[in-house]
């Protein structure tokens, strides 16, 4: 075993394989709980658990993956570019609601963190939990949150917006496709627009559109928008 | 050959953004400028689509496999949140359902907005696209 493991290969391929397996499971389920990435994860871990090889060896491999987060993000600039025109047209509409949504989420999650009283690096985990991973990962560093967490938040999020989204949208008698895109993207990100890819073409282009958006908008947001929530909030709990 | 001339371009940009943000101690991660600087480019056509759009597929298709070392770091940790993690579920469900209904919302009142100002007007566009 430790011959395997002694390479950085191991890592990798560990990843590989069981990231496989899980995007055929999810194709055969078609469940929104079967979400590739959770399943990779639950995975990984319980391969590692139960062969006892140490989380650091499989991170020696990891970190070349990891490697490809930051040009991924820059890549989130192409499907924003060809969705340019679309964006323009209804600029006002669009922009509002994302920087409102991407406002409402950061508030919501500072007032509910505080309400339980948890720890400061665990607030700044949670704050980028409704934008696409490689943004929040670095938004998460960057406020001094726990990735891991910001990981697993990002992705339940992400589930929750897809499950429950169409019967949010109901309820709150959101008409317009391209408000019901905006609403995936902006509060569910890649997770959400899968959602929006089932429900019709212009709300999966506004959805698309809105990942790339919220992330940098929340990116603008979050440092300043953190500390006035939390002092007004500490006012009233 | 594609991919590698076009890896260069995102690693290039890439590190690019990470050296202005340091450089100039930004509070805007190094990624999210270098997703900026790459939309100038394409914006002004510096760069054509064809230049980045081999590279950007397989980066995004997949995008969730780059994240599984960065999940899996959930084991060195999990006993931090051991106590938490029903509050933690619990504020991802809440918040989602808020975010979702506010940001809908918003742009479902500007374009209903914008639709009765354009048919007082006479001339109805098909802006909503309901």
């Amino acid at each position: 075993m430790q011959l395997l493991t002694d390479n950085l290969l191991f890592g990798i391929v560990l990843s590989l394989a069981a990231f496989e397996i899980s995007l055929w499971l999810s194709r055969k389920t078609r469940l929104a709980f079967f979400n590739p990435l959770l399943i990779s994860i639950f995975m990984v871990v319980a391969f590692l658990l139960a062969t006892g090889v140490e989380e650091e060896v499989y991170q020696k491999g990891g970190q070349f993956i990891n490697m490809f987060l930051g040009p991924a993000t820059v890549a989130l600039a192409v499907p924003l570019y060809k969705r340019l025109d679309q964006l323009k047209q209804h600029a006002l509409a669009i922009l509002s609601g994302i920087l409102f949504g991407s406002a409402v989420s950061i508030l919501s999650v500072v007032f509910l963190t505080m309400l339980f009283k948890l720890d400061h690096p665990v607030i700044m985990s949670m704050l980028p939990k409704s934008v696409t991973t490689p943004i929040g990962i670095e938004l998460s560093r960057q406020m001094g949150g726990i990735v891991p967490i910001t990981v697993m938040a990002i992705i339940l999020t992400g589930i929750t917006g897809a499950v429950l989204g169409p019967a949010v949208i109901r309820m709150a008698r959101i008409k317009h496709k391209i408000a019901v895109g905006v609403a995936l993207g902006t509060s569910a990100h890649a997770i959400g627009t899968t959602k929006a890819i089932e429900i019709g073409e212009t709300e999966a282009a506004m959805s698309s559109l809105s990942i790339g958006i919220a992330g940098i908008l929340t990116v603008l947001l979050a440092p300043w928008l953190y500390p006035m929530a939390a002092a007004f909030f500490s006012l009233i709990l | 050959m594609k991919l590698f001339r076009q890896a260069i371009i995102f690693f290039g940009i890439y590190l690019l953004g990470e050296w202005i943000s340091k450089t100039f101690h930004l509070m805007v991660p190094g990624n999210i400028l270098g997703l900026l600087i790459l939309l100038g480019l394409l914006c002004s056509r510096r760069i054509k689509l064809e230049q980045v759009e081999d590279m950007a597929g397989f980066l995004l298709d997949h995008l969730a496999f780059f994240f599984i070392p960065a999940g899996v770091g959930i084991l060195s940790i999990y006993t931090s949140i051991r106590e938490i993690w029903p509050q933690l579920l619990l504020i991802c469900i809440i918040t989602t359902v808020i975010t979702i209904a506010a940001a809908g919302k918003v742009t479902d009142a500007i374009l209903s907005f914008q639709d009765t100002k354009k048919s007082k007007g006479g001339v109805r566009h098909a802006a909503s696209d309901r």
